[in-house]
């Protein structure tokens, strides 16, 4: 088991994309270094006692003809030790991670931090860059190498802001604005999910970070900063009026058009997005389809209602949707 | 196993009975039904994670599966088992003919069982609470979780907590008030001890639960705003409120279990237990720090620095009488002869599990680790460990080692050995993996997970292991069975034990003890054994012997009067509940049901004429 | 009906000490609660626009001199002086009926002045709390009340002294538990 333990330590961030032990920032290495530290403690401690405790059963195992064994009361140098000694150990795990816990409960020293506020809604979750003038959903873009300062609201429910190889675990509590950061070191699509039981698509609250270059950041902030284009093509634009004739627009907003719903996410540039339904689908033509065509089977319980929309109208959304890049 | 030994039978005269050992019988009985129960929703939930996005459950029924999963565990199979073996084993162990209050003990029980048919009756209703056994609001709040499963959670919890406050009440007063002369503190057996210590932790956690729960009842019954952000309060004090209680609840659960094993490796190992006042008063300081690091359940709420620093401290501190604890138990076992019969392959199955629970405990208790540890798969094989490794193994060790006590009959050891062996094998199987799941990024209370993130071997893994768990039942019910029919005859003493339980015949009769014993040491039936250098000072030869003179006659034996009214006055309180689903008529009907109950009750005479 | 216990304390006396621990736990989670959310009331009316606190500084004292007229009736039957006893019992019981009565109107008061319960934060932490301890005090005078009347059925004297001792032990906890209360909710508001 242990050795499991060891091989999965191992292998690459990339098969576990929301593994704990690989971290890809500041805040989640020193986390994952002090877990280092205290499992090998744990393993030691664990080794001796399985080990003194096999040795007992076998070496004072009954045998035919045993006598009544001597009585003792008890050793106090014995028993002393066996306190003294776990409390040398937990000294040693203390002090680092009470030095570890005042660095990553406060609020960041970095006054260059890039300011995220995170909204999180029965069960999906808003991005908002005040600075940038962003509003976006389910996926943050930020750039490697720049503290992240994310500032955690709830509007309904508890929910927590989780991307393992980023940063560990931190609330959303409603009526209250808590703040997470950190810095991160290397780009790449960074999974993470709602870890606070949220109620039933608590399991598919889903969210991705992704960590650009800093020009590649740039480029997708000034994108989205942006209002939404014109489409172009006849079926997106076809798509457009499907859009704002039908319930959609009561609760998304594209910036640039009449949709000005708030209850839903942003879908200003929903085509530049990887993932639907917060991390459920990728996004696909195929799989938008069928997220619009039935919603409540991709994501049981979700509040986006099963629209009556015919093959065609679904086609001409799917690319309206597809070209708000 | 008919326990005819001057007992009326009957059904009337189970409904009826005050004495300490039916009721204990029938706190198990029911108790294991509900572990049966809450281990079918284990299993089907391990049957929903077996693969990745499998729509075995649909996420509703999820939800509702895995809140009474926890909530049935925790209060309506965990703590019923406990009480179960202190009503049997304490009044025995301290030389006492019942507990103090025999009527406010059938009270207990009966409540307890009301709650739980109450929380029950949500099933075929379709009705089931979904907000988890912990019920964090503003989730449970009516805005987010209508209809009435919620109620059915707050109530079935208020009426079976009055039942615990109640029993911690009896045994309190019973181990502090009816020990044989000359059982002082430092003479108890450790179970006695940890009921002690239990029973006091009952008392003073269960009230801010109960706090909690009638908050919870009125915000959404009548409206009030304890946990409305938007009317300025704050929905974590919900979250302290659980937690005060539901740490506590945890040594509730686990304390007795060690006593259990505390008393049990000294009879198997036939030596008496290593620094016996050490091992008591780590316990005692289990028990007090236990309510002081109540916030390690909420490291990621963001109540700061300090805060999280100062409570993740206080929980380190937890492990040194833990460790002490399992240090002791070895130390007992060295230089011992030691017996594996199944009660005493339990008692070390719980020092080996137990053990990786604790360590992974420590692992948590370090806040910024527990930032990515909590409320993930981490944490689930973590309590499991504790509590299945723990408290689990802690109660069938001391089904093996009581049954034939309380039956007088005793169960097949190969069985028992197959039982031990699947489940020990079952706890590793399943709940190890989950380590790995964990840590790899599956949060817990999620009904599937996406293919792709690396944990579907390890989820395959838990699952097949929850079969193997089912699976060892299915020597445990064959023992029962093959028992009942011809189990053979246990004798007074079928382990060579060492405490006053083991004087009497098996079953025991109705008034435990013909003459309450006068003891004067610990472990009074192996006084021939304890040699004279090694004996604590003051000891002298004897053991537990009848205090009167030879030529005095026996004192008459007075025994308490079985009694409708602990019945009756639950049935009231059952109808107040059921009554606060939205029935004030119910409710008022209830009250006076209760108040009838306690007037009669008041001025029935508790105690009869001599009995024999 | 008992014999000797090991600590010398009768089973129901000091199973009346162990309630009013567990008790203690119970108000002092409410009395916690109270001042936890006290100035955090965001929706009128707020404590200082109802509070009437010279009424309720009566009532308290009516409340207190219970408390004396407990201690006199345990005195009372103590000696086995019957007439003495039915009167310090019907007067304690009479004075926390008052005292009930005045959180009657004082609640009544409220609702009609705008604050039924599910009004805010305050009506919410004021009516439970104040409430929890109204039924103490209820449930105390029905207890005094049957001890009233086993006294005058000739069923209570002097034998039974540790029965009232327990009762009153329980009357002076609620008692307590109010002037605590009344504190922390009325002088300091």
């Amino acid at each position: 088991m242990l050795f499991l333990g060891v091989l999965v330590s191992q292998g690459c961030g990339g098969e576990y994309p929301q593994s704990t032990l690989h971290p890809s920032s500041d805040s989640a290495t020193l986390i994952d270094q002090l877990f280092d530290q205290i499992f090998w403690w744990a393993v030691g401690v664990f080794v001796v006692v399985e080990g003194i405790l096999i040795y007992v059963f076998v070496r004072f195992r009954e045998r035919p003809g045993d006598a009544r064994p001597k009585q003792v009361h008890g050793h106090l140098l014995l028993e002393v030790g066996w306190t003294l000694a776990p409390a040398l150990i937990l000294v040693a795990i203390a002090i680092p991670s009470i030095r570890a816990i005042f660095i990553i409960d406060r609020s960041t020293p970095d006054p260059e931090a890039l300011v995220v506020e995170v909204i999180g809604k029965q069960w999906w979750w808003e991005f908002r860059y005040p600075e940038l003038g962003i509003v976006t959903a389910n996926e943050a873009h930020v750039p490697v190498g720049r503290t992240v300062d994310l500032r955690l609201r709830s509007a309904d429910v508890m929910h927590s802001f989780w991307i393992p190889r980023l940063a560990g675990k931190r609330d959303l509590v409603p009526g209250i604005e808590n703040q997470l950061w950190f810095r991160p070191d290397s780009v790449g699509v960074y999974h993470g999910q709602c870890a606070e039981f949220c109620g039933t698509a608590h399991a598919l609250m889903g969210m991705r970070v992704i960590v650009d270059e800093p020009d590649d950041f740039e480029r997708w902030a000034r994108a989205n900063a942006a209002p939404a284009s014109t489409p172009a093509a006849a079926e997106a634009r076809a798509g457009q009026g499907v859009f704002m004739a039908n319930a959609c627009v009561s609760c998304h907003a594209v910036r640039g058009t009449p949709a000005a719903g708030q209850f839903g996410p942003d879908l200003t540039h929903f085509g530049s997005r990887l993932t639907i339904a917060s991390g459920v689908l990728e996004n696909t033509p195929a799989n938008l389809a069928r997220w619009l065509d039935s919603t409540q089977h991709v994501k049981p319980g979700n509040p986006m209602p099963e629209v009556e929309l015919s093959d065609a109208q679904i086609r001409q959304l799917v690319a309206y949707l597809g070209s708000l890049r | 196993m008919a326990m005819t030994d001057g007992y009326s039978t009957g059904i009337r005269s189970w409904l009826t009975t005050v004495d300490h050992k039916r009721i204990a019988i029938m706190y198990f009985v029911v108790g294991f039904v509900f572990l049966l129960i809450a281990g079918v929703e284990g299993q089907l939930i391990r049957l929903q994670l077996a693969t990745p996005e499998r729509s075995f459950l649909d996420p509703d029924l999820y939800n509702q599966l895995f809140t009474m999963h926890g909530t049935t565990m925790v209060f309506f199979a965990g703590m019923p088992l406990v009480v179960a073996f202190f009503n049997f084993v304490v009044p025995l162990q301290i030389g006492a003919r019942d507990v103090a209050f025999p009527r406010l003990n059938a009270f207990s029980f009966w409540v307890f069982l009301f709650g739980g048919l109450f929380l029950y009756a949500s099933v075929p209703l379709r009705v089931m609470p979904d907000g988890g056994w912990f019920a964090y609001m503003p989730l449970t709040n009516p805005e987010y979780s209508p209809g009435p499963g919620i109620d059915f959670y707050v109530l079935a919890l208020l009426i079976s907590g009055v039942g615990s406050i109640a029993g911690g009440l009896n045994f309190l007063v019973t181990i502090l008030n009816m020990r044989a002369p000359g059982m002082t503190f430092m003479r108890m057996p450790l179970f006695t001890w940890m009921a002690l210590i239990v029973s006091a932790l009952i008392l003073l956690a269960f009230p801010p639960f109960t706090v909690g729960l009638i908050f919870m009842l009125f915000d959404r019954r009548f409206g009030t705003h304890f946990f409305d952000a938007a009317a300025g309060a704050d929905p974590v004090l919900w979250q302290h409120l659980f937690w005060v209680f539901g740490h506590p609840e945890v040594y509730i659960l686990i304390l007795p279990a060690f006593g259990i094993v505390s008393d049990v490796i000294p009879t198997f190992s036939r030596k008496i237990l290593f620094g016996y006042p050490v091992v008591v008063f780590s316990g005692v300081l289990i028990a007090f720090l236990g309510f002081g690091v109540w916030v390690h359940h909420m490291f990621s709420v963001g109540l700061g620095p300090v805060v999280n620093a100062v409570f993740g401290g206080a929980t380190m501190l937890i492990a040194i009488p833990t460790g002490i604890k399992i240090f002791n138990w070895i130390a007992t076992m060295w230089g011992g002869r030691l017996r594996f019969r199944t009660a005493m392959l339990f008692a070390v199955g719980l020092v080996a599990t137990f053990t990786i629970g604790g360590l992974s405990g420590v692992m948590h208790s370090s806040p910024p680790a527990d930032l990515q540890q909590t409320d993930t798969y981490f944490v689930v094989a973590h309590f499991h460990y504790v509590l299945i490794g723990g408290t689990v193994f802690g109660l069938f060790c001391g089904f093996y080692y009581w049954f034939p006590k309380a039956t007088g009959r005793m169960l097949h050891e190969g069985l028992g050995k197959a039982h031990f062996w699947l489940s020990f094998i079952a706890l590793n199987v399943t709940f190890f993996p989950m380590h790995f799941s964990g840590l790899l990024g599956m949060p817990r209370r999620t009904y599937t997970y996406a293919e792709g993130l690396g944990l579907d071997v390890f989820n395959l893994i838990s699952t097949v292991g929850a079969f193997i768990f089912t699976l060892s039942f299915v020597p445990l019910v064959w023992n029962l069975w093959r028992t009942w029919r011809r189990g053979e005859a246990a004798g007074h003493n079928p382990w060579d034990a060492s405490t006053l339980e083991w004087t009497m015949a098996s079953p025991p009769p109705h008034y435990n003890f013909a003459e309450i014993p006068a003891v004067d040491r610990r472990d009074p039936l192996w006084h021939p054994y304890i040699e004279p250098e090694s004996r604590a000072e003051g000891d002298e030869p004897g053991g537990a012997v009848p205090r009167r003179q030879p030529d005095e006659p026996p004192a008459p034996v007075v025994m308490p009067n079985p009694s409708y009214w602990p019945l009756v006055l639950a049935v009231g309180m059952l109808l107040m509940t059921i009554g606060g689903l939205g029935s004030l008529g119910l409710t008022l009907f209830g009250l006076l049901v209760t108040a009838v109950g306690l007037f009669a009750w008041a001025f029935e005479p508790a105690f009869g004429e001599e009995a024999h | 009906m008992e014999g000797p216990t090991s600590t010398g304390i009768p089973n129901r006396k000091l199973a009346m000490w162990a309630f009013i621990g567990s008790e203690c736990m119970l108000f002092g989670t409410l009395i916690a609660t109270y001042m936890i959310y006290r100035g955090r009331n965001l929706v009128p009316p707020y404590p200082h626009d109802l509070l009437n606190i010279p009424f309720i500084t009566i009532t308290t004292f009516v409340l207190l001199m219970s408390s004396l007229m407990m201690v006199l009736a345990l005195a009372a039957v103590q000696k086995n002086d019957l007439r003495a006893t039915k009167l310090w019992l019907g007067l304690t019981a009479l004075f926390g009926l008052i005292f009930l009565g005045g959180q009657y109107y004082e609640f009544s008061h409220f609702v009609h002045e705008g604050l039924p319960l599910s009004r805010n934060l305050f009506s919410s932490t004021f009516f439970v709390l104040t409430g929890t301890h109204g039924a103490h005090v209820a449930g105390g005078v029905i207890w005094l009340s049957t001890l009233l009347v086993r006294t005058v059925q000739g069923q209570l004297d002097a034998r039974h002294a540790e029965t009232v001792e327990i009762a009153g032990l329980y009357w002076h906890f609620v008692d307590v538990v109010w002037i605590i209360l009344f504190t922390l909710i009325y002088l300091l508001v």
